[in-house]
């Protein structure tokens, strides 16, 4: 039974909740006889209706390839597609919409940036510097450039409380160093980075940093001339929209220097056999091939609605969950958090004695609670941590103090069937 | 745990019969982590990667060895529902022929109802450990 008077307490919650729940059709659902109570925003967040009725809309009244068209359904699928690159420029404070690409998400984003930013300006020796907190999407793709062209891929290190070490970061600049690639929000641990500062260092030492603000961009307001990002990315569905669908952020001067990466329609200015192709003006010249436009056009929808309910909101909502279920679950005996920064966003990731995080996954699930379980791509990370796996709960908008109340009462039962 | 089952048929039916008695899933994967805690201890020295099951998010090692006409099987992980069903698959394979072991049929599985609860997708090693059984019993037949 939940104990009141150990409950934390709150003023009036910074949005109406309920109302707010109704909009998503999938928290209706029932899960093996239960009600529903998702913790895996992290990994995915769901959808309001709003977002999924674009895809109806787009596919009953519009469906058509966009751009060259001059069909009327060609206009109004390009006008809608253009419309939320807009909308995306907005929602990132970007001074100009030419500087929004399209990607497959977050992860085709940052390979964009490490195959044409990369290959064109890093040579033997060159030095990427990567924090030990990154979701491997964030690794790989400069892990294999450093074997295809001899870079070096140098690792910020993190302290035990999962937050980065400035003065390490600081002193892992030398002449060679040409990028840092570093998330917003750490996906594992949920640390909020202080990378409008690590931007300045970076700039000082006349190096460019990508942000991956795939956790960072559902849970507070983004600025990428605030932060002086010079790249920026984040994913369709973890802002409430599709899957399949993602955006870098370049600044335009970067993005005009930068050659094409993959190649095809779309992206070409003339192409010829006899003399050189020559290539359309950014966004387009990096987005090759029929775009996920019913997914872009969702995704406008996604955060026109993020806007509607304001991040503010949105992000003070979170902060109490997590709180309360920080406070909720250090009471459970033999629970060890990871990642205990001062400044974290809506997740919470932890291993339990004597309870493997697989079997605290399996059995949660069998009383309608969907968490994440193993090494949420962050093999390093949790290797600094001795850890191979933790348990991750990640709060969403639409998550409740009862929910919170709901899990972790669940957590409790499946950890003493396990002990 | 009783005694094994004279054959791996009547050992799935026990198992079926068992489960049969839970009227719901919480109760028997209490059942299936019960019986992992039965499990004989397994020496250290095996959990190398040549023991090694991949495709599970545990660790989980399974060491054979031939004991005359039968295949002795001992496995461990750190997770307690793949213990249990370690646990599940010794008293159907373990201390059996290979030819044994190739005549029974996995079919079981779906008669558990742990095909569903416990599909590939959720990388239990489920299959991955049956997979191991069958190619050790399929390489002592040939």
């Amino acid at each position: 039974m939940t104990d009141l008077a150990t409950q934390p307490r709150f003023d009036t919650p910074p949005l109406d909740v309920a109302a707010l729940r109704e909009e998503f059709p999938i928290l209706a659902r029932e899960v093996h006889g239960k009600p529903l109570v998702y913790l895996d925003n992290a990994a995915t967040s769901q959808t309001p209706r709003r977002v999924i009725a674009a895809f109806e809309e787009y596919y009953g009244r519009y469906n058509a390839n966009i751009h060259r068209g001059l069909h009327t359904l060609a206009d109004e699928a390009t006008a809608a597609f253009e419309g939320t690159r807009e909308t995306v420029r907005s929602f990132l404070n970007a001074g100009d919409s030419r500087e929004i690409i399209f990607t497959r998400g977050t992860t085709e984003a940052i390979n964009l940036v490490a195959n044409a930013w990369g290959r064109a300006n890093l040579r033997p020796g060159d030095e990427v510097l990567v924090s030990r907190m990154e979701h491997h999407s964030n690794i790989v793709p400069w892990q294999l450039l450093a074997s295809q062209l001899g870079i070096v891929v140098k690792v910020i290190p993190v302290d035990a409380r999962g937050v980065l070490d400035l003065d390490a970061y600081r002193g892992l600049f030398s002449e060679r160093t040409r990028l840092v690639a570093v998330n917003h929000v750490s996906n594992a641990f949920g640390t909020i980075n202080p990378v409008r500062e690590m931007a300045a260092i970076a700039h000082e030492h006349d190096a460019l940093i990508l942000v991956d603000g795939a956790q960072a961009a559902p849970h507070q307001a983004v600025d990428v001339r605030d932060l002086d990002a010079d790249f920026y990315a984040f994913s369709g569905h973890k802002v409430y929209g599709p899957t399949g669908v993602g955006v870098l952020y370049g600044k335009a001067a970067l993005l005009e220097a930068m050659p094409p990466w993959q190649g095809g329609g779309e992206m070409i200015q003339t192409v010829s056999f006899e003399a050189p192709t020559t290539f359309a003006a950014i966004p387009h010249k990096f987005e090759a091939g029929t775009p996920a436009i019913a997914e872009v056009i969702a995704l406008g929808e996604a955060l026109r609605w993020i806007e509607g309910v304001g991040l503010e909101a949105i992000g003070a909502w979170e902060g109490q969950l997590l709180d309360a279920a920080t406070q909720r679950v250090s009471r459970i005996d033999g629970l060890r958090l990871l990642g205990t920064a001062p400044h974290k966003a809506s997740v919470l990731s932890f291993v339990v004695d004597g309870a493997h995080a697989q079997d605290i996954g399996l059995l949660i699930d069998q009383l309608g609670v969907a968490i994440r379980t193993g090494h949420h791509c962050a093999q390093p990370l949790l290797a600094q941590f001795g850890v191979d796996a933790t348990c991750r709960a990640s709060f969403a908008a639409y998550n409740t103090l009862e929910e919170v109340e709901v899990f972790a009462a669940a957590l409790e039962r499946v950890i003493g069937m396990v002990r | 745990m009783s005694a094994q089952e004279p054959t791996p048929q009547a050992a799935q039916q026990a198992l079926i019969d068992e489960f049969a008695m839970f009227d719901n899933w919480m109760d028997r994967y209490q059942y299936i982590i019960d019986m992992g805690k039965q499990l004989p201890s397994f020496p250290e020295e095996w959990k190398t990667p040549e023991y090694k099951i991949e495709g599970c998010q545990s660790n989980v090692w399974m060491h054979h060895a031939r004991d005359g006409e039968r295949l002795h099987f001992d496995a461990t992980s750190d997770a307690a529902i793949v213990s249990g069903l370690i646990a599940v698959l010794m008293r159907i394979y373990n201390d059996r022929s290979p030819q044994e072991v190739m005549a029974a049929e996995p079919s079981f599985l779906e008669a558990l109802g742990l095909d569903k609860h416990l599909s590939p997708t959720r990388s239990n090693g489920l299959h991955a450990m049956l997979t191991r059984i069958y190619e050790v019993a399929q390489r002592e037949v040939a």
